[in-house]
């Protein structure tokens, strides 16, 4: 990938410090993750929680231990429903279908519903250079487009400005008079929006759960935009991750009771919109042409792999954003990847490659909790620690699923680990090192690099432990 | 080899083997068999919280309870479905409706209309679920979608008696995995955002007011 967006995705140490000393992100982002975690226990609080999650994990492997059968199955229904159906290989690919359906319409202007896969492949910049303008209409999303930002939280766009910065920003962009009264903000961005949607020629939404045995693509939104996405525009192409699909309605029904509860804690957003087909001859509205685009982009290669796999059971609630401790502190610009947080730290990888993503996986405390959150049961801190050692390893531990091994690799860490290895498999070799190493401790330097740099330095024992153990038997 | 043969390949000659295929209890979700006045409490205790705005109507007067809210809110237009049913009966009325405009013809055709001069719109439902609050529509020829979608105000018509406990027995209840129409919906309230600093906002693209006749 070559995006600004990715490019920098290096830069996570010194974008995280920036963040860490600006006040205003960090309160911004600290009131809403506190919001939101709030209302994710009490939306489950009459439920068995844990029973919920395996049934949530359960639906998710079950999905992909059938995956092609199920996207072949979805394929045919919903070409059967009247929808035209593309693959594609990677987003650029994905990008090209997308602008090719907008070019056979001669259409100049598209709206957005939200998707994050859209944001995966930069797809607003390809049809920009393609001559397409293409409009994001979730209000996050466009307060995000207008600041010409990107997401910093994959349910809350805009969660790292608070009103004041909105309101400046929209008068500056639109022409809105600067008030702090958001109903006053919203009317605005409506009615800037609703004259959008009337001429848009394309909308193009995202994915929640595409269902197998119907055809069915379900929509999960608070705002109705995404239903004037899909339903006035004359043609709708929905984007999706081929890990999407679900074989049965009821599975459908599963994974939302806990992907609204998590992420936002709503029993149920205001909209779910099931979509089948396009508008039949005896219809009055909506879309004439329905297309669904399925997006491999590094999908298939995690596939491979008995533990990473589990990734792709994601179903994007963001609640590991919400209850992780580094990403709070940070927000979500500090990564510089499409998806932040935990989540992201474990699914970049596959897409960019420990080289770029080196600093991803060390940006955890591994303290747990997003795994504890999960609705479905990723165990986010266990493929963080794996994705640390293949950042170091250079061996082939694993089958290179994800590209970059050992791209961490430093001579100076690799030789103490070495030298430790030889003391502690010869005794001889560990006697006299311990027996070296608590004579010689004034010579312990102060400063260990990072390691004191918020830090005491630890000190070595007078005595080494196997003398400590022989006087107290005596 | 295209490039749904070659993802599809890669799925089929996975590494690592065949997966495994666990058992799914979906008894979590279950609730308890609810009476009806039991769902319509949590119908209504699910739903006002949202700003859904709840009216027990009998089976004819609801003509009258509308034309109060209509006119309490000063509407001049209501639009409505082509379908015989609520047309019929909205009329045949005497309760001093506004203006009634019956969606006829394709969007396409009087779009700019649709979306700045009509004040509110009312539909039917498929019933609705007690658990979350939420209305079951599948729009259609009779009922197109943006009824319920573009006007400032939407009314919903509920039949008591079509009420679910849960969204998976209303599924199961009208079999929905025989067949789904082009555009169904669950709708649980107004339009929301809270995109602006988590601060709630209603009417952000659809509807700023949603109110639920409940017609028993």
């Amino acid at each position: 990938m070559t995006d600004a967006n990715t490019n920098d995705v290096r830069q996570f140490h010194p974008r995280a410090r920036a963040a860490i000393d600006n006040p205003q992100i960090r309160q911004n982002f600290r009131r809403a993750m506190d919001g939101l975690m709030d209302k994710r226990s009490t939306a489950f609080k009459d439920w068995d929680l844990e029973a919920l999650r395996t049934l949530g994990a359960n639906v998710r492997q079950n999905a992909l231990a059938q995956l092609p059968e199920l996207l072949e199955q979805l394929e045919a229904r919903l070409i059967a429903n009247g929808v035209t159906v593309h693959w594609a290989l990677d987003g650029d690919e994905a990008c090209r279908i997308v602008a090719g359906i907008c070019k056979a319409r001669n259409a100049r202007t598209v709206i957005k519903g939200k998707s994050m896969v859209s944001e995966e492949m930069h797809l607003n910049h390809h049809l920009e250079q393609h001559g397409i303008e293409a409009l994001e209409s979730d209000l996050g999303e466009y307060i995000v487009q207008l600041a010409e930002e990107t997401p910093s939280h994959i349910i809350m766009p805009a969660i790292h400005k608070n009103t004041g910065e909105i309101s400046d920003l929209m008068h500056e962009k639109t022409g809105t008079d600067r008030s702090t009264d958001v109903e006053y903000l919203t009317a605005s961005a409506r009615q800037q929006l609703r004259a959008k949607f009337m001429a848009a020629d394309v909308g193009v939404s995202g994915v929640n759960f595409a269902v197998a045995e119907t055809g069915t693509l379900c929509l999960v939104e608070n705002e109705g935009n995404g239903r004037m996405t899909t339903t006035v525009p004359p043609c709708h192409v929905a984007v999706t991750g081929i890990e999407k699909v679900v074989p049965t309605l009821q599975d459908m029904s599963a994974l939302l009771a806990l992907l609204t509860r998590s992420a936002t804690g709503q029993h149920i957003t205001t909209y779910v919109n099931m979509i089948s087909g396009p508008r039949r001859p005896d219809e009055l509205d909506g879309p004439e042409e329905v297309h669904l685009v399925l997006v491999d982009n590094g999908r298939s290669g995690i596939y491979q792999d008995d533990e990473l796999i589990d990734t792709l059971r994601c179903i994007r609630c963001g609640a590991c954003m919400n209850h992780c401790p580094v990403y709070t502190r940070v927000g979500g610009h500090a990564y510089g990847t499409t998806y932040p947080g935990p989540i992201g730290k474990i699914l970049m990888p596959h897409l960019i490659g420990l080289d770029e993503g080196r600093h991803l996986p060390s940006a955890s405390s591994l303290c747990g909790a997003c795994g504890e959150v999960c609705p479905v049961r990723i165990p986010i801190p266990d493929l963080l620690v794996r994705l640390r050692q293949e950042s170091v390893d250079g061996d082939h531990l694993h089958p290179a699923v994800v590209s970059g091994h050992g791209a961490k690799r430093e001579w100076k860490e690799s030789l103490a680990w070495q030298t430790w290895r030889l003391i502690h498999g010869h005794p001889a070799a560990y006697r006299l090192g311990t027996a070296m190493a608590s004579r010689l401790r004034a010579l312990q330097p102060s400063r260990l690099g990072a390691w004191t740099r918020y830090r005491t330095a630890p000190k070595l024992a007078g005595r080494t432990l196997h003398q400590q153990v022989r006087e107290r038997r005596s | 080899m295209s490039s749904r043969d070659q993802i599809l390949q890669r799925l089929r000659q996975r590494r690592g083997g065949p997966l495994p295929t666990p058992e799914q209890d979906f008894s979590p979700l279950q609730r308890p068999p609810w009476t009806l006045d039991e769902k319509l409490a949590r119908f209504r205790a699910a739903m006002e919280p949202v700003h859904g705005e709840i009216h027990d109507c009998r089976d004819r007067d609801w003509v009258v309870e509308l034309a109060a809210l209509l006119e309490a809110r000063e509407v001049t237009t209501l639009l409505v479905g082509n379908g015989p049913a609520p047309l019929a009966t909205l009329s045949s009325s005497a309760a001093g409706l506004p203006e009634l405009m019956v969606y006829d013809e394709p969007v396409d055709n009087w779009k700019t209309h649709l979306f700045s001069q009509v004040d509110a719109g009312l539909t039917t439902t498929r019933g609705g679920i007690a658990e979350t609050g939420s209305l079951i529509l599948w729009p259609g020829a009779e009922e197109p979608r943006l009824i319920s979608l573009v006007p400032p105000v939407h009314i919903a018509l509920l039949n008591a008696s079509e009420l679910y406990g849960t969204l998976a027995e209303a599924m199961a209840g009208q079999n929905w995995s025989s067949g789904m129409p082009t555009n169904a919906l669950l709708i649980s309230g107004p339009s929301k955002t809270a995109d602006i600093e988590q601060t709630l906002a209603y009417g952000v693209h659809g509807p700023r007011e949603l109110i639920v006749l409940v017609i028993s």
